[in-house]
């Protein structure tokens, strides 16, 4: 315990690197799957493509992902920015199905009467596809976010800084309790993220505050068994 | 681009399929050390996410297994294992194993789970035991997702055990971590290049076994379900669908 205060200095600055390495990734995939999901929920061809490539890259083992992804686009292998690439595959390629599902989940006579009421496509889809999905994107979202922060750390074989690096140092100096305040440290950050999730969630869908619907629950637990 | 013919020309050089750290013996370690990790997971946790999925008790554990077991940082769990157990596979094979169990759990209870309460009742009402209703229609209905939970788990402790080289195991994740320590890039990629090729062939397998057990619905009820469009749909059809879905 006591090296944790001594050492509080690097704690918080490999903090500050996990938080902006996961932040990246989660943000981007989710921007980016929104568009994707919409697509896979539209049509068939699209979504059993979308689908199939995600599944595909989700297969590959982040250590290989980190290694092959400078090899592809010509980065330095130690540059952090492979990392957030490589995160940000896992993040769209789950994300993208869990967008999907919701969209899906919008019940097809409300969308109808939107349609019958005038709203042209766009409007539609923001006034109507969009917030009503919020419940299974956000289930989405959460569990991104929790696989993300718990990936970054494994950059650290590759020398990428973040809370990993106590993993590594740690076991080279036989130190555990430095190993321990690492994985401390990525739960804390995985809960933090979470909570700010669900609160932006709690704000953004106020009706949504008392239950969670049961079709969000039922896709999200689907979700943790097809996932890793 | 240049570095990937370096990395596929080293797969293919002579030197690496003959001797003691060569490309057959890494990979024998590394289904090795996954075989076992995955045979005890399975022990474990699919006779209990069976029993979750059929009774319908601690659902709630089987949820907040998986979530945390995604949360906990497998290079973190696997430093701090190998310094209490040294280094060897007892440490490894402990956490390949704690990885494992949370899939297996969750596609066994969901599998079980996802057949409808329709068709499980109709089966009680037949006469059945809980037994045979656990092995005559729950577990044929939901092999696809206790299938998909068998695939989600080995990839996990496919891939962890790439990592797990950093700790001194042998297994595919040699090349990466000596390639890396050696700036051997031919080596680092090489090594990447196998790493991929093995989870996407380990994944395609089991992704056709999945398609294979899904059980073949009758032309009869095919028909049922294509005339009576909006109107009621045969539970086994359903049933269907939910498992298609939860692929």
């Amino acid at each position: 315990m006591e090296w944790v205060w001594t050492n509080f200095g690097l704690i918080w600055g490999l903090t500050l690197s996990q938080v902006w390495l996961s932040a990246f990734p989660i943000v981007i995939g989710f921007v980016v799957s929104i568009p994707l999901g919409y697509l896979a929920s539209r049509s068939r061809v699209a979504r059993s493509i979308l689908l199939s490539i995600g599944g595909i890259l989700y297969t590959i083992p982040s250590l290989a992902l980190f290694i092959i992804i400078p090899v592809i686009i010509g980065t330095s292998i130690l540059d952090p920015i492979n990392v957030v690439i490589a995160l940000t595959i896992y993040a769209i390629a789950i994300m993208v199905r869990s967008a999907a599902d919701a969209f899906v989940s919008v019940p097809e006579p409300v969308q109808d009467s939107a349609t019958a009421v005038g709203f042209s496509s766009a409007q539609r889809f923001f006034a109507v596809d969009f917030p009503l999905s919020g419940p299974v994107l956000l289930a989405g979202i959460r569990v991104v976010s929790v696989s993300t922060v718990s990936l970054v750390s494994i950059g650290s074989v590759i020398g990428v800084s973040s809370l990993g690096f106590l993993f590594t140092d740690g076991f080279q100096r036989n130190f555990p309790t430095e190993i321990w305040a690492g994985i401390v440290g990525t739960l804390v950050i995985a809960a933090v993220f979470d909570g700010i999730l669900v609160l932006i969630g709690r704000i953004l869908m106020p009706w949504n505050r008392r239950s969670s619907p049961a079709l969000a629950r039922n896709v999200a637990s689907k979700r943790s068994v097809v996932l890793r | 681009m240049d570095l990937i013919i370096q990395g596929f020309t080293w797969i293919f050089a002579a030197a690496q399929w003959a001797g003691g750290g060569s490309i057959p013996v890494r990979l024998g370690e590394h289904l090795y050390y996954t075989g076992v990790s995955l045979a005890i997971a399975f022990v474990i946790a699919v006779p209990l996410g069976l029993y979750i999925g059929h009774t319908g008790k601690g659902r709630g554990v089987a949820i907040a297994a998986s979530n945390i077991s995604r949360a906990l940082p497998t290079l973190g769990l696997l430093a701090v294992l190998v310094l209490v157990f040294g280094v060897g596979l007892l440490p490894a094979v402990i956490v390949l194993v704690i990885l494992g169990i949370p899939p297996l759990l969750a596609g066994a209870y969901a599998g079980v789970e996802s057949v409808d309460p329709q068709t499980v009742d109709a089966a009680r009402a037949m006469g059945m035991t809980e037994l045979q209703i656990l092995f005559k229609v729950e577990i044929p209905l939901g092999a696809a997702l206790i299938i998909g939970g068998f695939r989600a788990a080995a990839l996990q402790i496919i891939a962890t055990t790439v990592v797990a080289a950093y700790f001194g195991l042998g297994g595919l994740g040699r090349f990466l971590v000596d390639g890396q320590s050696q700036n051997d890039y031919p080596k680092l990629v090489g090594g990447a290049i196998l790493v991929i090729a093995l989870a996407l062939v380990v994944d395609g397998v089991l992704a056709l076994l999945q398609k294979l057990v899904v059980p073949r619905v009758s032309a009869g009820t095919r028909n049922t379900r294509r005339t009576a469009r909006g109107g009621v749909i045969p539970p086994v059809a359903q049933s269907r669908t939910l498992i298609k879905e939860g692929q």
